[in-house]
């Protein structure tokens, strides 16, 4: 029962580490950005090859796998993104998907389409038991890192300088700029730490669920899923909601096997005609 | 005068045309062979397997059989069932290729049925397990392997070595239904009892919830199916879970360990359990000679049942034309296939008359570190066996 919770949270922590830039491209910046699942590939490839081919520790591939999404979209955002800003969003989603499909084509032509494993080092393997629950270190682990980073975003966004210059520049970019804030560059960083994230996301996921070129697609639908019941407006809304779906998708299939697939599916259908604008969404409407 | 003879040309031309077109199989003499391929998607490992083995074929056999010369068209449908359908038409109505083949899942197979019946035309499968495709077209011989098959003889294996309770795992689309049903089947009919059947939908990122239940039920085995290229997930969760230090055996069909992947699926597979028509490992002098040949073609690559598969139905193709004298004519072909035995890499196969399915052994094996690296090591073999649901 503990174990089924445990693995239920440390796989809505992936999710939400997985989707959280989403969300504040989304939520923040108004950009629909359905390539995220790209980014999050790159450094799950990135950490991946550094790992098989090179030998090198996962510790430095984490980080390195943040930095690299973050330069990919910081880059992409400069050069590609930009131009999107003010366009509809159907032309967002367009161009989005359009990335994802280039991004597939390129890993399956360079790296091949079988699925990438990696060997964990012995000390983050095996099982320990706490509370006569038996937990995986490696998830655990998953889930230190992931809530580390959920309790700085939080604080970055809501106690410092560059959280309120953020949502001064979403709420009213022109007044913002007025103000003196340089919102382009507000905007690409902050697009390049949501890209960083989905990448050291992607690189932790390589630990526990397949990494293949139909990544981006695959995991899409759980972004969506997740914004569409925690909202976009906070970080604490989408973080719920991915631990609820983890939680309930994982416990679904423990339960009730035959129907445990649909579960997650069940519950976004629910949430959506109950409370249309997502489960933790402040009513206030911007 | 003139006049007559001029008569005489044209007579001595229109027998000449019309021996020309009462007769296009002696004028042709290009055999072309469309191979439909998943070479891009979940399931491009399948494609390259069969195409390098095919390849590998020819280049062994040379491109000439019954004075006609082999002519190979590798088609990607990505995996695809529609995109199978629309290549098979296409190779049939534009490229007149006299054999199809490939065909790397039961979906796709089963797409390409309608066109093999309407145009007869051989389509030899190479990949795809489901027991029943071969029922849905009398153009459809398989050189594969069906999961009834290659799944019993885990089964039968497993009730009589002391395994009594087993929970079954197995992806939720046809083969693994095929699989769950054959296993619980020859598993019960020996004495052993089947507590729960878990099926994992097909794309499935996290097991956890199945290998938990699985733990939880303590049954003495847990048996497993993905299709090819999926296992090393799963096995990587196996691991995790930690179901070798709770007592728990794992067995499965050899379609887990494929040998394409088991090197980089780590050391925890030591040990496990399985039944399969092939392995990279299997101790014979055709094996040596294939396997040797393949790693010469394609360096870094080790064939798996998907290239053996291949390979054997290349070489049905060409046994299939010598038997015909070369005659490319559809019904002709399928007749001479069935009943056609042979050594292959994996040991002796034949085609079953009846069903055009194929006849071979299967073997029980065991992963092993031979020379540092992981193999299916044959220990025991169920001789000549049939699919056990076509009776």
């Amino acid at each position: 029962m503990l174990t089924i919770l445990f693995d239920g949270i440390a796989y809505g922590m992936l999710l939400f580490i997985l989707g959280i830039g989403l969300c504040i491209t989304l939520g923040l910046m108004n950009f629909i950005n359905l390539a995220h699942g790209a980014f999050a590939m790159a450094g799950g490839y990135l950490a991946v090859v550094m790992m098989n081919s090179y030998g090198i520790s996962i510790y430095w591939c984490l980080p390195a796998a943040f930095v690299f999404s973050a330069l990919l979209g910081a880059l992409l955002e400069r050069t590609l993104y930009v131009h999107l800003y003010d366009k509809s969003h159907l032309d967002q989603v367009l161009f989005s998907i359009g990335l994802v499909f280039i991004a597939m084509a390129i890993v399956d032509y360079a790296m091949g389409a079988n699925q990438q494993i990696v060997n964990l080092p012995p000390s983050l393997e095996g099982r320990i038991d706490f509370l006569g629950a038996s937990i995986g270190v490696y998830r655990l682990f998953v889930i230190a890192i992931c809530g580390l980073l959920t309790v700085g975003l939080q604080f970055v966004l809501a106690k410092t300088r560059f959280g309120s210059r953020l949502r001064a520049a979403v709420d009213d970019g022109r007044a913002a700029r007025g103000l003196g804030i340089n919102v382009t560059t507000i905007f690409a960083l902050t697009f390049a730490v949501g890209s960083g994230l989905a990448g050291l996301g992607g690189a932790l996921s390589t630990g526990i669920i397949s990494l293949d070129p139909t990544f981006p697609l695959k995991y899409m639908i759980y972004f969506l899923i997740v914004i569409s019941v925690g909202g976009t407006t906070t970080i604490t809304g989408p973080f719920f909601a991915s631990i609820l779906l983890g939680v309930a998708d994982v416990a679904g299939k423990y339960y009730v096997p035959a129907v445990g697939g649909f579960i997650i599916y069940t519950i976004m259908v629910a949430v959506l005609i109950l409370r249309p604008q997502g489960l933790f969404t402040r009513s206030t409407s911007r | 005068m003139f006049h007559k003879g001029f008569f005489k040309g044209i007579l001595g031309a229109g027998v000449a045309l019309t021996l020309a077109t009462g007769l296009p199989a002696i004028a042709q003499e290009t055999v072309k062979v469309g191979l439909i391929l998943p070479m891009t998607g979940a399931s491009a490992s399948t494609g390259r397997q069969i195409e390098a083995a095919a390849k590998l074929f020819i280049a062994q056999n040379g491109n000439k059989v019954a004075g006609k010369t082999i002519e190979l068209i590798v088609k990607d449908d990505q995996g695809t069932a529609d995109m199978s359908k629309r290549l098979a038409q296409e190779l049939v109505v534009n490229d007149k290729v006299s054999i199809l083949g490939g065909f790397g899942l039961t979906p796709l197979a089963l797409a390409v049925g309608p066109v093999a019946t309407q145009a007869k035309v051989p389509a030899i499968i190479m990949a795809a397990g489901t027991s029943m495709i071969v029922d849905q077209s009398p153009f459809f011989v398989r050189t594969s392997f069906t999961l009834p098959q290659n799944t019993t003889p885990i089964a039968v294996w497993s009730a009589k070595n002391g395994i009594k309770k087993v929970v079954t795992l197995v992806s939720d689309f046809g083969p693994g239904l095929d699989a769950e049903k054959s296993f619980k089947a020859g598993f019960e009919a020996n004495g052993g009892q089947v507590i729960e059947q878990l099926r994992a939908p097909l794309a499935n990122p996290d097991f956890a919830a199945f290998l938990q239940k699985a733990k939880d039920l303590k049954p003495d085995a847990v048996f497993l199916f993905v299709p090819s290229g999926q296992g090393a997930t799963l096995m990587k969760q196996v691991a995790e879970r930690g179901l070798a230090q709770a007592g728990i055996k794992v067995i499965g069909t050899g379609d887990v360990t494929d040998d394409d992947l088991l090197n980089s699926m780590g050391d925890d597979l030591i040990g496990m359990i399985t039944s399969h028509n092939y392995s990279t490992d299997h101790n014979s002098p055709e094996n040596a000679a294939f396997v040797a040949a393949f790693n010469k073609a394609n360096p870094n690559m080790r064939p798996n049942f998907m290239a053996a598969g291949g390979y054997d139905g290349m070489a049905l193709i060409y046994k299939a034309l010598e038997k015909t004298g070369g005659s490319t004519d559809g019904v002709k072909l399928v007749e001479a296939m069935k009943g056609l035995a042979w050594t292959s890499p994996r040991g002796p196969i034949s085609i079953d008359p009846a069903t055009r399915d194929i006849i071979q052994n299967v073997y029980i094996r065991k992963v092993e570190k031979k020379n540092g690296q992981l193999y299916n090591v044959e220990f025991d073999t169920i001789p000549n066996f049939k699919d056990p649901t076509h009776k």
